[in-house]
This record gives structure tokens, C-alpha cells and sequence, in this order.
């Protein structure tokens, strides 16, 4: 009998612990959305400056770049994580509501294409690439490998990495309606190192138990995503990662994106596979 | 349902009294008023696509969109121009919701046959909760199962070119609706009264035709209340196909081809859109379909079973 | 034993034992290696930056304060709506047949639906409205954002029918005796209903209490866009701030974690502390559902 009465008691003790009624940004909360590209070295840097700013909680959630800018102009995230740079529509939205929009690039980031460790391919063109990835390639006999249909994993569309790949690759040619679309890029990578048939794209820091097939350039030369090729912009598919935040920002928010650029946060970038933020190429 | 009736105060009653029951009411009406914000909310999203015009939402016509030489239904909302051809989505959902009913319903009737019809008392009360328990299972936990397990067995098994497809997701998906559907077909053939198979056996028939010719058909409408229930729950159902269909927005009806149901879409690309955008709108509206799917269902379901209700007997005026 | 009656036993004995032996096989599977994987670690530490090791505190943390949440803010509605129902309704009125007819329909809509509804609804609509009120001038968003007190209200409008179809279905058990025990002591219909039908259906509105509880920790296409995060270094102290969720754990875990194959632990402890949450609470509301019969029939 008394336990019944206790059990609303005790959820209105849990409810009632929450503070309510705060100054706005008493919380010194700053809250990361965006692209999956960055979600782990974001949450790497959150926990960084955790150590530094121990009054500051960073909240991060993937979702993918759409979704962090989408996140942004709705005024429901502080800073926006980005593997592409912001359309123009998008940063006419945000500045046509008289904020100013902040732009830092805080990594470079390598596009790799993946395929499965036992596939003899030894590097592609983006030519053939594109023809792969929107359907007129079906075939790996056509590519000079085995008998068997060419399986194709994107993301989905909301993902930085789709949209890179979908402009620099495919250009105008639409996606394959064949290509699976995963959530994320842990899911192609997981696909494709199971699947003999399989080709994937994504950020270099993920591919792990894949092959990352390098690229024939126009000049003949193969380039794979390294170190080099990426700081000197040789490998096409070299992007920088961007955060992106409103300009009359909260001070928690503005002191986290310094922390950013600051060489800590850079060292943990190239500690998580991607490469370190210098000058635009 | 009882049918007994309260005991009711003729008296007159207190004011406090009197506040309570308006009280009571007004609450009550919380549920009215949910489910009405819930379609205002999702239809005022959505509808703006109708007045302030729209470029490549394709609802059931192909569409003829730039760089394509022939009208096509395509599914691809970035690009220039989106593209937003909504039959594949359709195409998907009733594969998989329809590969998902083709497995599960078998399989759970015939299992609620033998658990009603066959099975010692004492073995019933235990087996039953078993059953019962797997409908309490999370969604997601069946997506992860799918993905690890299942995708891996169809594929090895099969040799399917793709190793997510619309099968993995239905049999996972039939993990989800077969208990439902065991549940509710399960208490429809345990309540057919015993005087009917007594009699039936009692006439000399045999058990099986006791089952298929008297036990069955009394419990019909309860066995169809189980199935529009099982068949509500499989289209609606969202982190299972998220994870393990594949996701692709393909016309091919193929089981082990991939497959983009209405629920994973908007799942998986709400986040991305801004606000008012019209890839907002045609997501909300996405929804507001199956809103209205699951709506008519509820309809249809309970027309269906209160005819055959009546037909069965005549004196009872209540479906429910 | 007729070849009939032999084909019925055999067919459906198969389809009972194919039933049985897939949900044995895959529940068996996953709580082998979930058991291998669980350690006192991962329930009480947070976890590491790119998911694979720690635990899933915060997950846990933040999954039963949501649903705490939810129960406060709708099982009192769901009780009160079935004793209207249950004690109050008129026979054949038509409000309680549009009630219940919307109690049904929404038992139906996909909980993407009320994923959709809690965003445009909650976050937009009114969490924008309160910052329009109350904070004008604040350099981002207090209310009108994802945050952990929106999806438990969204996750509360989803759990309402299974609250109110066991609460009003206990209320009417309960004997009409006891009633006009109560009555014939002079005891109004309020004393009557606080004092003895309610006592008296303990039982049942708790097994919807947690049916509702089960099913709302469960849930993760209602919270996506609700106010789940991916990763929080900390546990929410605030209603306003998001929150990490075991369900949503599993889905990230399972298709984002940077690194899946060294993740697979993780996600098999987060699969088993899930799966084990929700069957005590379901195995719980079987047994106090078969209490409650018992408890009527005597």
C-alpha cells in the first residue's frame, strides 16, 4: 500500500531536481550537431576542453551536415559541425535573420573510396568512378576484376560526405537508385569489409578492414589519400571541415570554437586520422 | 466488457463533486485533443506544398525532371532539382510490410492454433507469456538483430547480391508483428466457447474439422482484428527498416533487393532539412500519409470485423 | 489418430516450435555475447570519445529519466481519463465513444509520427513560443530546442492508450459490491472512487504503468528529433538539456561508431542492458496482471 504511494513521490523528486527557471545560458551549455565526418573528434575535442573548461558541457549528435545547418538556422544547435562548406541559400537564410554567420575551417579530410580487402583493383579514374556510382558501370568484369555485379553503398543524403561526393564525383549525374544509402559511414565501412562485391565511400580516418582504392588522375599518375597528397591538394578529393556558428554568440560557445583551432585541438585531429587545418590550398 | 451497471447516485451532489466529474472530463478529452494536434501539427507542415506550389514532388505520375530523357520515379530530395518521386517509398513500405505479414502470419495463427486448440492448459499459461514477452522487445534491438544476425544468415543461405535487403528487414519485421498477432488471434480461439467444439465433436466430426470448420470461423473476426493490428504495426514500424533494408528507393519488387519504406525516409532525413524548406514539407507529408494510412486502417478493420461480428451472431449489436 | 487431426497437430506444432526456437536462437545469441561483453564497468562509467570503450552511464542515466518524466507527466492523465471513462461516462454517451475512438487511433499512429509531432509540435511550436515570451534576448534557443523534457512529453502522448486501456479495464473490475459497500457508508462517488475503486485496482494501473514504462524506454523514433544526443560527456542536470538514450546507444553504436568491430562489445552490453530493462519490466507487469485477475476472482 505505502509503496504505491511512494512511487510519485519519488518521480516528482527526480523531476523537481532539474533546475528550472534558469538564466538563459546559466546551463553553460554548448550544444555540436552536424556531420558524422566530425562527430568523433568532436566528441574527442569536447572531452579535451572538458579538462580546460570543466564548467562548460559539450553536447555533441551526428545526423549529418544538412542536419547540423538545418540545426542552425533553426536556432536549435550553437555550433554546426560541416563537411562541405555552407550553400549560399543556406547562409542567406541564417544572415537574413540579421545574424552574422562565422565560418572555421578546423580540419582537412580526405574522401576515400572503399573496397573489399580481396579485390584486385588496383586504382580508379573519377571518370569511371562517376559511371560506377550512377549506375552505367555495373559490372567489376567491365573494370577488369571478377564476373560479379559492383553492390553500391552511399550514405544518406543528409550526410556532408554525400553531397561532396555527389558534386566532385557524380557532378550532375543523380545516384544509382540501386545504391543502399546507411546511416552512417561506420555502416559502409562495415558493408563493404563483408562484402566481396562491394564499393563504399568515405572520410580516410574511418577505413578500417577496407581497401582504400587510390585514384588514376588525369595525367595518369595514381595518387591515394595520404598525408601528402592531401595537405598539397593532389588527391581530388581533399575537402576542409568546417564548424559553423551565429556571430553575437554565447561566450561558452565562442571559447570552444577558439579552442578549435588551437594546437591541442589540432594534435588530436591528426591523432584521429585526419589532417591537421593549414591554409586553404 | 462488463456489462454490469454502476451503481449511480440519484441524489443531488455536492459541488465539489460536480467540479470533479467536469475535471475528469476535461482530461479526458486530452486524448481528443492529442490526436488533433497531432494531425494540425503535421498537416500544417505539410500542406503549404499545395498552395505555395511545389517542383519534384511526384505523388503517383512519373515525373520528366532535367537530365533524364523520359519521365521516371525517382526518390532523390538533394540535387538539383530534388528530386521527390514518392512511389518507390510506397513501392518499398508494402514489400517489406507485405514480406513481413507473408511470414508472420502462418506462422503465428497456425502457432496460436496449436497454443489454443492443442496444448495442455498448464503448458498454455507458461507459453503464452514467452510469446508475449518478444512483443515487448525494442525496436531497435530487432534492427541490431537483423543486422548482425539475420543479414548474414539470408545472404550466406540465399547468395543475395545485396547483404541488407527488404527480406532481412521483413523477417526481423516479422519478429516484431508476430507476437502481436499471436496475442490477439490466440484470445480470439481460446474464447470460441467450449459448448461449440463439444457439440461439433459431439456430432462425430474430427478435431481438425472442428478447428477449420467451427473454432475458426467463430473466432474469424478476432483472428482479422489480429491481423489489421499486426499489418498497423509492420507499416509504421521505423528503427527495423532504417537498419537493415538497405534504404535504396528502387521500383524492383524482388524480396532481396533493397528497399526505402515511408518511415525510414523520414527518419533518416528529417534532421537534414531546414525548416519550412520543401524537403520539410514533403517529409511532414510523408507522415501526414501515414497519418492517414493507419487511420483508414483502423477504419476498415473495424468495419470488417463488425460485419462479420453480426453475421456470425446476430444479437450482438457491439463489435468490440 | 485420424490424418487430419495428424496434419493439424504436426502443422501447427511446427509452426509453435519454428516461433519458439527463432525467438530461443537470437534472444539466446544475443544474451551469450551481451553477457560475455557486460561488465560492472560499463554500467557506471561514461563512455569514450569514440564509443568503443567505457560504458553507457549516461545512456542509462538518461534513459530512466526520460521515462520517469513521462510517467509523471502522463500516466496522471491516463488514470484520471479511464476513471472518467470507467466511473463517470454515461452508457452510449458520445464524448466517451469520440475518447475512445481517439485513444484507439492514436494506440495506431507510427511512433515516427510522434516523432514529428513532438518536433513541430513541442521543440517548435511551443518551446519557440516560451523563448518568444520569456527569453528575448538570449543569444541561443532555452526552450525551443531538442531537449530531454520534449521527448519525454512526446514519449508521454505516445504511452497514453496503453495507460488508459489497463487502467480503465482494472477500474472495471473491480466488484460492484465494494461500491455499494462504500455508498451505503455514506461515502460521496469521489471518497468512493479515491478510496476503494482505485486501492482496490492497484494492481492493473500498475501493470499499464509499466507496460507504458516498458514500451516508452523502447522507443526511439519518437526522441530522434526530440532531444537525443549522440554523446554527452555528462549526465543531464537540466529538462532542457538532451540526453543520451540506450536505444539510441544501440543505433549509434550499431551504424556510426567510428570503429564497429572494436565497438561490438559495447553495442552487444548496451543490446543486454536494453533487452534486460524491458523484459523485468514486461515480466513484471505479466505477473502483476495475473495478480490483479486472481486478486478479482476470490
Amino acid at each position: 500500500m505505502n509503496g504505491w504511494h511512494l512511487l510519485p513521490a519519488a518521480l516528482l523528486v527526480l523531476a523537481c531536481s532539474g533546475r528550472y527557471g534558469g538564466a538563459p545560458g546559466a546551463g553553460a551549455r554548448i550544444t555540436v550537431r552536424g556531420s558524422d565526418t566530425l562527430v568523433v573528434l568532436m566528441q574527442r575535442w569536447a572531452e579535451a576542453s572538458t579538462t580546460s573548461q570543466p564548467d562548460v558541457v559539450v553536447e555533441v549528435s551526428g545526423g549529418g551536415t544538412g542536419t547540423g545547418i538545418a540545426a542552425l538556422m533553426n536556432g536549435t544547435t550553437d555550433l554546426a559541425m560541416a563537411s562541405r562548406p555552407i550553400a549560399r541559400e543556406e547562409r542567406a537564410r541564417i544572415e537574413g535573420s540579421g545574424a552574422k554567420l562565422v565560418e572555421i575551417p578546423v580540419a582537412l579530410d580526405a574522401v576515400a573510396i572503399y573496397i573489399h580487402e580481396s579485390n584486385p583493383l588496383s586504382a580508379l579514374t573519377l571518370d569511371a568512378l562517376r559511371g560506377v556510382f550512377a549506375g552505367k558501370i555495373r559490372r567489376w568484369s567491365e573494370l577488369g576484376g571478377a564476373d560479379r555485379p559492383i553492390v553500391l553503398y552511399s550514405r544518406e543524403s543528409s550526410s556532408g560526405t554525400y553531397a561532396f561526393f555527389k558534386e566532385h564525383v557524380l557532378q550532375k549525374c543523380d545516384f544509382a537508385p540501386e545504391a543502399q544509402s546507411l546511416p552512417g559511414t561506420a555502416a559502409v565501412v562495415q558493408a563493404v569489409a563483408r562484402d566481396p562485391a562491394a564499393i563504399g565511400y568515405g572520410g580516410i580516418a574511418r577505413a578500417r578492414g577496407v581497401k582504400v582504392l587510390p585514384l588514376r588522375l588525369a595525367d595518369g599518375s595514381v595518387v591515394a589519400p595520404d598525408h601528402e597528397a592531401a595537405t598539397t591538394g593532389r588527391y581530388p578529393l581533399t575537402r576542409p571541415l568546417f564548424v559553423y556558428l551565429r556571430a553575437p554568440a554565447n561566450p561558452e560557445a565562442e571559447g570552444f570554437a577558439r579552442f578549435l583551432v588551437g594546437p591541442e585541438a589540432q594534435a588530436l585531429a591528426e591523432e584521429a586520422g585526419f589532417f591537421a587545418w593549414r591554409s586553404p590550398p | 466488457m462488463s456489462t454490469s451497471r454502476k451503481p449511480r447516485r440519484r441524489f443531488r451532489r455536492s459541488l465539489g463533486e460536480r467540479i470533479a466529474e467536469r475535471a475528469l472530463a476535461l482530461v479526458a478529452a486530452s486524448a481528443i485533443g492529442a490526436i488533433t494536434l497531432i494531425l494540425v501539427f503535421v498537416v500544417r507542415e505539410a500542406l503549404p506544398l499545395f498552395w505555395d506550389g511545389h517542383e519534384g514532388l511526384a505523388l503517383a505520375a512519373p515525373h520528366r525532371y532535367p537530365n533524364y530523357d523520359h519521365p521516371v520515379y525517382v526518390w532523390q530530395p538533394v540535387g538539383y532539382p530534388p528530386k521527390y518521386g514518392v512511389v518507390p517509398l510506397f513501392v518499398g513500405t508494402l514489400k517489406i510490410t507485405g514480406l513481413a505479414m507473408a511470414i508472420s502470419t502462418p506462422l503465428s495463427l497456425l502457432a496460436a492454433i496449436y497454443v489454443a486448440e492443442l496444448m495442455r492448459p498448464r503448458r498454455r499459461a507458461w507459453i503464452k507469456p514467452i510469446i508475449e514477452l518478444v512483443a515487448g522487445v525494442p525496436s531497435v534491438v530487432l534492427g541490431f538483430i537483423a543486422l548482425t544476425y539475420i543479414a548474414g544468415a539470408t545472404q550466406d543461405l540465399l547468395g543475395c547480391t545485396y547483404r541488407l535487403n527488404a527480406l532481412v528487414a521483413a523477417i526481423a519485421l516479422s519478429l516484431a508483428v508476430l507476437p502481436v498477432i499471436f496475442t490477439v488471434a490466440e484470445d480470439a480461439l481460446h474464447g470460441v466457447p467450449l459448448a461449440l467444439r463439444e457439440a461439433s465433436l459431439a456430432l462425430g466430426a474430427r478435431r481438425y474439422q472442428t478447428v477449420t470448420r467451427v473454432v475458426l470461423p467463430a473466432a474469424l473476426p478476432g483472428i482479422l482484428a489480429a491481423l489489421v493490428l499486426g499489418f498497423g504495426r509492420a507499416i509504421g514500424e521505423t528503427m527495423i527498416v532504417l537498419m537493415a533494408s538497405g534504404n535504396a528507393a528502387v521500383l524492383d519488387p524482388s524480396p532481396t533487393s533493397s528497399a526505402r519504406t515511408l518511415t525510414a525516409t523520414i527518419a533518416a532525413e528529417l534532421g537534414e532539412s531546414p525548416r519550412g524548406s520543401e524537403h520539410w514539407r514533403v517529409l511532414f507529408l510523408l507522415g501526414m500519409i501515414l497519418l492517414l494510412i493507419t487511420w483508414a486502417l483502423d477504419a476498415v478493420g473495424r468495419i470488417v470485423v463488425r460485419r462479420l461480428a453480426r453475421r456470425l451472431d446476430p444479437s450482438t449489436d457491439e463489435g468490440a | 489418430m485420424n490424418i487430419g487431426d495428424r496434419g493439424l497437430r504436426l502443422l501447427s506444432g511446427l509452426a509453435l516450435f519454428v516461433v519458439l526456437a527463432a525467438i530461443l536462437a537470437i534472444f539466446g545469441l544475443v544474451v551469450v555475447e551481451g553477457a560475455g561483453a557486460l561488465s560492472w564497468r560499463m554500467l557506471v562509467e561514461a563512455p569514450s570519445s569514440d564509443l568503443a570503450t567505457g560504458g553507457v552511464m549516461p545512456a542509462i542515466y538518461g534513459t530512466a529519466a526520460c521515462t520517469l518524466l513521462m510517467t509523471v507527466a502522463g500516466v496522471p492523465v491516463g488514470v484520471a481519463t479511464a476513471v472518467y471513462l470507467a466511473e463517470y461516462a454515461p452508457r452510449r454517451s458520445r464524448f466517451a465513444t469520440a475518447v475512445r475512438a481517439a485513444v484507439r487511433i492514436l494506440a495506431g499512429v507510427p511512433s515516427i509520427v510522434f516523432g514529428l509531432f513532438g518536433l513541430g509540435f513541442f521543440v517548435l511550436f511551443v518551446g519557440k513560443s516560451i523563448d518568444g515570451l520569456f527569453y528575448r534576448d538570449a543569444a541561443s534557443p532555452v526552450f525551443g530546442r531538442p531537449a530531454l523534457l520534449w521527448s519525454s512529453l512526446t514519449l508521454a502522448v505516445l504511452t497514453l492508450p496503453v495507460v488508459i486501456v489497463t487502467t480503465e479495464e482494472a477500474i472495471r473490475r473491480v466488484p460492484r459490491e465494494l461500491r455499494e459497500a462504500s455508498y451505503a457508508l455514506g461515502a460521496t462517488q469521489l471518497t468512493t472512487i479515491g478510496r476503494v475503486v482505485l486501492p482496490h485496482a492497484r494492481a492493473g494501473i500498475l501493470t499499464g504503468v509499466v507496460l507504458a514504462v516498458s514500451r516508452g524506454a523502447g522507443e526511439v523514433a519518437p526522441i530522434l528529433f526530440t532531444g537525443v544526443a549522440n554523446y554527452l560527456p555528462r549526465i543531464p542536470t537540466d529538462v532542457r538539456d538532451g540526453f543520451m538514450h540506450l536505444g539510441y546507444h544501440v543505433y549509434v553504436l550499431a551504424t556510426q561508431a567510428p570503429d564497429v568491430d572494436r565497438a561490438r562489445a559495447m553495442v552487444f552490453g548496451t543490446v543486454l542492458v536494453l533487452l534486460v530493462l524491458t523484459f523485468v519490466l514486461d515480466a513484471a507487469a505479466l505477473l502483476l496482471r495475473a495478480r490483479a485477475h486472481r486478486g478479482t476472482r476470490s
